[in-house]
């Protein structure tokens, strides 16, 4: 019985060492320069955690494979062959083209659009809790993946690795609430950002002026401005833009390209700048 | 009386209610997903107030951050919050109907999503949606059926 009268208080002074615990946790989080490292480590601790829970889908995946039938199978590996020819003459072009570009860069005299690695990830879980849009992708840090690094998927522009664990690493979606990307309009030029508002199929693209240029079905691509994101990847497209003489700027929303509620697979870039640096960091070990 | 009686198998049902949070799902599904890990915390203090209370629900809701990516310490502080007021009526709570107990329920995940939208919107500025609210209907209708299979685990295995 003295358990239940000793309670009271000490059920209190609990619940304050809990806030206050909290609290500090929130501005260490949300204010310092260490929260990066901290949630760095705290992914790789709980990377088991995310391997266990995409099992049964791993299985169940595994699964269905397995049992397709033989047609199905020789439908899908003609249709991707298919596919697969068709880029591939599309790349020729592109090689031409690449190379075209390169030498009338260098006629200019500007710097030439240097071409990146990539590595092919694959999402563990995508976090859906309405005030983050995360995903977990089963690359890390002995994969070279490092913080800041852009991601896409066939579309478009994905997000960008906010930490890094060994085997894993967590990338933020364009999406989420407090990411911002460096957006050109392809038809005018005109540059601006496109912010995520916590929602799977809307950006908001902000401080455009009212006289500004642009319509519904304009391509934004990503600007390079950044300095995160290389130049020239499709992120969305303008989908309502509404004018009101009496506000200073437009409201603008766009759609992103890139299917984000429903990724499987990603591709990390390494911008073509930073190739070296991640080699030199890397050779010491 | 063992005095450590069957506190692994609590944590195993802590464990498979944070699996849960995280397995990944059909983006339509997930919106209604219920919060299974505060749900399984509320029914343990409930049952068991001495040795699951607010130290427990701290580092679940903590776990849940680092889990879910939301700001450090917001689930960790909303998950202590609503703990406490079940540790401290956890006698009335016993004393309910399965379905009154549900409704009090839905009244304590309805108390944590408003702390924890209110916390996120100071650090982070995110934007309401009524969506966001189908978790405690949902976590409302599963406590029944949580709280059944729950009671017969613990009796199973005589957690006390």
């Amino acid at each position: 019985m003295n358990a239940i009268f000793s309670r009271g208080p000490l059920l209190g002074l609990r619940l304050l060492l809990a806030v206050l615990c909290s609290v500090g946790l929130m501005v260490v989080d949300r204010y310092t320069e260490r929260s990066t490292q901290l949630r760095s480590f705290l992914t790789s601790a709980v990377s088991p955690l995310f391997y266990i829970a995409s099992l049964p889908e791993t299985l169940l995946s595994g699964a269905t494979e397995q049992f397709m039938s033989h047609q199905r199978l020789l439908d899908e590996n003609a249709r991707l062959k298919e596919t697969l020819l068709r880029q591939n003459g599309q790349l020729q072009l592109l090689g031409y083209l690449q190379q075209e570009n390169s030498k009338l860069r260098a006629l200019l005299g500007s710097a030439p659009l240097a071409d990146g690695q990539r590595l092919v990830a694959e999402i563990l879980a995508v976090y859906s809790h309405p005030f983050s849009h995360q995903v977990v992708l089963n690359k890390g840090k002995n994969d070279g993946v490092t913080e800041h690094q852009p991601l896409i998927d066939e579309r478009g522009v994905v997000g960008q690795i906010v930490s890094v664990g060994p085997t894993s690493s967590r990338a933020l979606l364009i999406s989420d609430n407090t990411h911002a990307i460096s957006v050109r309009a392809e038809r005018t030029g005109i540059r601006t950002v496109a912010e995520g508002l916590g929602q799977w199929d809307l950006l908001r693209v902000i401080h455009l002026p009212q006289s500004a240029d642009i319509r519904v079905g304009d391509r934004l691509l990503t600007s390079g401005l950044d300095g995160l994101f290389p130049e020239g990847y499709p992120v969305a497209e303008v989908s309502r833009v509404q004018q009101d003489e009496s506000q200073p700027f437009m409201t603008v929303y766009a759609k992103p390209y890139a299917q984000l509620d429903r990724i499987r697979h990603v591709l990390l870039l390494w911008p073509g700048a930073r190739l070296e640096d991640v080699l030199d960091a890397e050779e010491p070990n | 009386m063992r005095r450590n009686g069957g506190l692994g198998f609590i944590y195993l049902s802590l464990l498979v209610a944070l699996l849960l949070t995280v397995m990944p799902m059909p983006q339509q599904v997930k919106l209604f997903r219920p919060d299974w890990a505060l749900l399984v915390v509320l029914y343990w203090t409930m049952a068991l107030p001495g040795r699951v209370n607010i130290l427990t629900a701290f580092v679940l809701g903590f776990l849940t951050d680092v889990l879910v990516g939301t700001v450090l310490g917001v689930n960790a502080l909303a998950f202590s919050v609503v703990t406490f007021i079940v540790a401290v009526n956890y006698l009335k709570i016993r004393n309910f109907s399965v379905i009154q107990q549900a409704l009090l329920i839905g009244l304590f995940l309805a108390l944590y999503h408003l702390l924890l939208f209110w916390l996120s919107h100071f650090l982070t500025g995110v934007y309401f949606l009524p969506a966001y609210l189908w978790p405690v209907l949902t976590g409302m209708l599963v406590w029944p059926w949580l709280f059944w299979l729950l009671r017969r685990y613990r009796r199973q295995f005589k957690i006390q």
